[in-house]
């Protein structure tokens, strides 16, 4: 890529950076502890919309993470998510009625709030129904991580995101609120995952497993994207492009060993729970599972893999500890 | 007589303030260098913190950034000082805030006590270290380093690259050999006294300011002019990773940090609570202490990093994908593709699964769907035998296939009517086995009951895209073990060719060799492949097949097809 090429890339950046500044008007603070931040602190940051169900066991698991602040935006919830989020000491919610879909699937309006919050922090941007595996997590908090990144002089930790399902789908309406998703939603699909190259961004591109398995066997093309860079040292400079699945400056986008052995990466564990994901702006969740649902076919099949750790998931190759050690 | 502690901090203040505790409580004296770095504030803070250390001491403040000489002139001021105000101390110990002890105090103290002429430094010729930060090794003595790397990579490696063009090279001062090794030394008062005391140290200074990491080789080289017993090992244990930086410790290296009865080690993470609990551990009075023991923290980090470096095809990462090589294209254990085979023999494939212990499956990339073995809808990993799936990226699915059954050697069929796409990857991948009998895909078409027509067309068809597909075997690029055979050849001696794939494979099965696979029934074959011929199609990658039957041996005539008896 020449200099045109990436005069063009700077181009985009900026369009994303003042698109995000324009849904940023839409955004109204409901809870605002900003002024809690300190320099130090690891942030997430999320789009909700009726994820009340799921919030109680997705706050504390990043909280025991080392997660300090969480800058939420609520998507029209109705069924008392904010009301919740309200009582949480280390939350800040924003409101909005915006389109979703309009806002890029969230990216605009949480561009924005990186923007204004994030610059200098270790930055997580996930969904309310992800959940971050990285190397040693059960022993390291995440600020170990971060600690060990930068030290590298890294930016980015990329995350594949691996679609969690139950056996069977009753399972997964038994769902009680503050419990484990992974504990019935526990099998995955382990080695049916295809890797390409985005020249243009430099990012890869990962699809496959059980939704494509299932639901794009006829059009694996537009099967999903499962990539994903959750964990960015933030610049106020930075967008993300769509979704979590890659950055400007595309540097950033290069989480992953290109020139010899591998970086360190971890898994983003997705649960979609079919009871706690009606959503009224329609295809906008386009992530959330739909196992269960009538006419579906079963993602579970005799060589589903049965979660046990990050161990097992580093052996299996879906993410790696790198050098770290 | 004690030993003296040269502390230098620039962070974790906290730690650094707790290390310097367990080394105070047993009466060691303590030299605290600061970074200049470090604002005001925060070093005053420190200050106040430790103020009641009756033994400590800070010294001259300079500015000490990764591999630039102000950390030996720190070095240097603090040890100076430590050897002027202490007159008790007989080796000094260059510690960090990151380092902790993990032994008692006082077990050092007895260790150094008994050791009272020996200097314990790692001191190794460039020639035996394999460190390679900025790849540099014998450079970092010969070139001038005058802009740090870590704030002005882009100045460093111009610079770099400018001197190497020019062929310049400074001389080495007589008098001294470079050496290596980690940063952190004890050395006894005697040897340090001698080296900041040399005559020639102006001279030396002046070399080493512009040397590349002077802390990791001013001390270890000068140590040799003046040591008289070297022990050249460091009592901090630090470790490096396979990029030159230091291994940090965490909660979970606990039990490995017990047993390596090191006295000292670094990094470790600062909020590392459990480490900071538990070291330095208390031994109780009367049990025997033992020698330093590192190999097992060497052996559990060093197997960390091979499973990375270089790099490892036979493992695949998702966080790697090497898109600039053709190296990505790699499986992860060897494979077996045989083509013709099952149109030749019936029951090919039971009876290869019966003779070895490796999985075979059918025709993989067969227009209709994958056929997995044993006429399975999926296979390990959850790999759906979709075709249309599967060509979304063939290449992929057949990494993921063998990926996905490492351990166990898998073998498929292969053939001019199947997804041709995969072709120049599997050739270049020394990983697989392409055993190939031209020109089979002629008998199926022999046996069916086609309009002779169509079958004509299709045999053109098959045969063009098997001698591109031969083509490709037969480039340069090929990596594979490839055999080929014409038809008419196989036919004429089936036996050497069986036994030499399945010496391919490897693994025969226990039960031995007991039979071979039933040849198709080839009688009118011939006159087959004449009639093509006569239509105007040259089946030439038969090979030359008899019109009528091949004249048999006498005592082979009453059997028509090849047996093996035992």
């Amino acid at each position: 890529m020449g200099i045109l090429g990436s005069y063009r890339m700077r181009l985009i950046r900026k369009r994303l950076r003042i698109r995000a500044y324009g849904k940023g008007f839409q955004l109204r603070p409901a809870v605002d502890r900003t002024a809690q931040l300190q320099a130090q602190d690891i942030l997430l940051f999320a789009v909700l919309r009726n994820d009340n169900l799921r919030l109680p066991h997705f706050l504390q698991y990043y909280r025991d993470l080392g997660v300090s602040h969480f800058l939420l935006v609520d998507n029209g919830s109705t069924d008392g998510s904010a009301e919740y989020l309200a009582t949480q000491p280390d939350v800040s919610l924003w409101r909005t009625m915006g389109s979703y879909r309009k806002a890029r699937c969230g990216v605009d309006w949480l561009n924005y709030i990186k923007g204004r919050y994030g610059h200098g922090h270790w930055c997580v941007t996930v969904d309310a129904d992800e959940l971050l595996v990285y190397p040693f997590c059960d022993t390291r908090p995440l600020r170990a991580l971060t600690d060990w990144l930068e030290s590298c002089s890294v930016r980015a930790f990329s995350a594949m995101l691996l679609d969690m399902y139950a056996k069977a789908p009753r399972d997964d309406a038994s769902y009680v609120r503050g419990q484990n998703p992974i504990d019935t939603a526990c099998w995955f699909d382990s080695g049916n995952y295809t890797v390409s190259h985005n020249p243009l961004y430099n990012n890869l591109w990962i699809q496959g497993g059980p939704r494509a398995r299932t639901q794009f066997a006829d059009k694996p093309e537009q099967a999903p994207a499962l990539n994903k860079i959750p964990l960015v040292k933030w610049h106020r400079k930075y967008a993300y492009v769509s979704s979590t699945h890659m950055l400007l400056p595309r540097g950033l986008n290069l989480a992953y060993g290109a020139w010899d052995g591998d970086k360190a990466s971890g898994v983003l564990l997705h649960a979609g729970l079919p009871g706690a994901t009606t959503l009224a702006d329609g295809a906008d969740q386009s992530t959330a599972i739909t196992d269960g649902s009538a006419g579906e076919a079963q993602p579970w099949c005799r060589w589903s893999e049965k979660y046990v750790n990050w161990r097992q998931l580093e052996l299996l190759g879906l993410m790696s500890k790198g050098n770290w050690a | 007589m004690t030993f003296g502690v040269v502390m230098l901090v620039h962070t974790a203040f906290d730690r650094a303030e707790q290390a310097a505790r367990h080394w105070s409580a047993f009466g060691c004296p303590i030299v605290v260098h600061v970074d200049r770095c470090v604002d005001r504030k925060t070093r005053d803070a420190f200050a106040r913190a430790v103020s009641d250390l009756p033994n400590l001491s800070f010294s001259r403040r300079y500015r000490s950034e990764w591999g630039t000489w102000g950390i030996v002139a720190a070095t240097q001021y603090a040890a100076e000082q430590m050897l002027a105000r202490h007159p008790e101390v007989n080796h000094v110990f260059l510690a960090s805030g990151a380092c902790l002890p993990l032994r008692p105090v006082s077990e050092l103290a007895a260790y150094l006590a008994a050791r009272p002429e020996t200097d314990f430094i790692e001191s190794v010729t460039t020639a035996d270290v394999p460190w390679t930060v900025g790849g540099l090794q014998e450079e970092r003595f010969t070139l001038r380093f005058p802009f740090p790397w870590k704030r002005r990579r882009a100045l460093f490696d111009r610079y770099v690259a400018l001197q190497r063009r020019l062929g310049v090279k400074r001389k080495i001062p007589n008098g001294i050999v470079p050496h290596m090794g980690s940063q952190w030394w004890c050395l006894t008062r005697r040897t340090l006294s001698a080296i900041l005391r040399d005559p020639s140290r102006a001279r030396y200074d002046r070399y080493f300011r512009r040397v590349w990491v002077p802390d990791e080789s001013y001390f270890q080289t000068l140590v040799r002019r003046h040591a008289i017993q070297l022990e050249s090992r460091s009592l901090t244990l630090s470790k490096f990773d396979r990029r030159g930086r230091p291994h940090v410790f965490y909660d979970d290296h606990l039990p490995l940090l017990r047993r390596s009865e090191c006295f000292v080690a670094r990094k470790i993470w600062r909020h590392s609570d459990q480490l900071y609990a538990a070291f330095p551990i208390h031994r109780p009075t009367g049990q025997v202490a033992r020698e330093p023991n590192p190999g097992q923290i060497d052996r559990a980090l060093a197997k960390a990093v091979e499973t990375q470096a270089p790099i490892n095809p036979a493992l695949h990462m998702r966080s790697r994908y090497l898109w600039h090589s053709d190296d990505t294209q790699m499986t992860a254990a060897p494979y077996s593709v045989f083509q013709g085979f099952s149109d030749l023999f019936e029951n090919f494939e039971a009876w290869l699964t019966r003779a070895t212990e490796a999985r075979v499956h059918g025709h993989l990339f067969a227009p209709d769907r994958a056929h997995f073995t044993s006429g399975q809808t999926s296979s390990d990993g959850a790999l759906s035998d979709s075709a249309t799936l599967r060509d979304y990226n063939p290449h992929a699915f057949l990494q993921n296939l063998i990926w996905n059954t490492r351990g166990q050697h898998q073998c498929f069929q292969f053939g001019p009517a199947d997804n041709q796409s995969i072709n120049w990857q599997v050739a270049k991948d020394p990983n697989a086995r392409i055993s190939v009998i031209t020109g089979a895909w002629a008998i199926p078409l022999f046996q069916s009951a086609d309009d002779f027509g169509t079958l004509r067309k299709r045999a053109a068809r098959f045969q063009k895209i098997e001698s591109e597909h031969l083509k490709v075997l037969g480039s340069s690029w090929t990596k594979a073990r490839i055999r080929i055979w014409t038809l008419a050849d196989f036919v004429a001696t089936p036996m050497e060719p069986l036994l030499t794939i399945l010496n391919d494979i490897g693994s025969t099965s226990p039960r031995g060799l007991s039979e071979v696979p039933r040849m198709a029934d080839l009688d009118g074959f011939g006159a087959f492949l004449q009639k093509l011929k006569n239509e105007g199609m040259h089946p030439y990658l038969v090979g030359d097949f008899p019109v009528e039957p091949m004249p048999l041996e006498e005592d082979d005539a009453r059997r028509e097809r090849p047996y093996l008896v035992g």
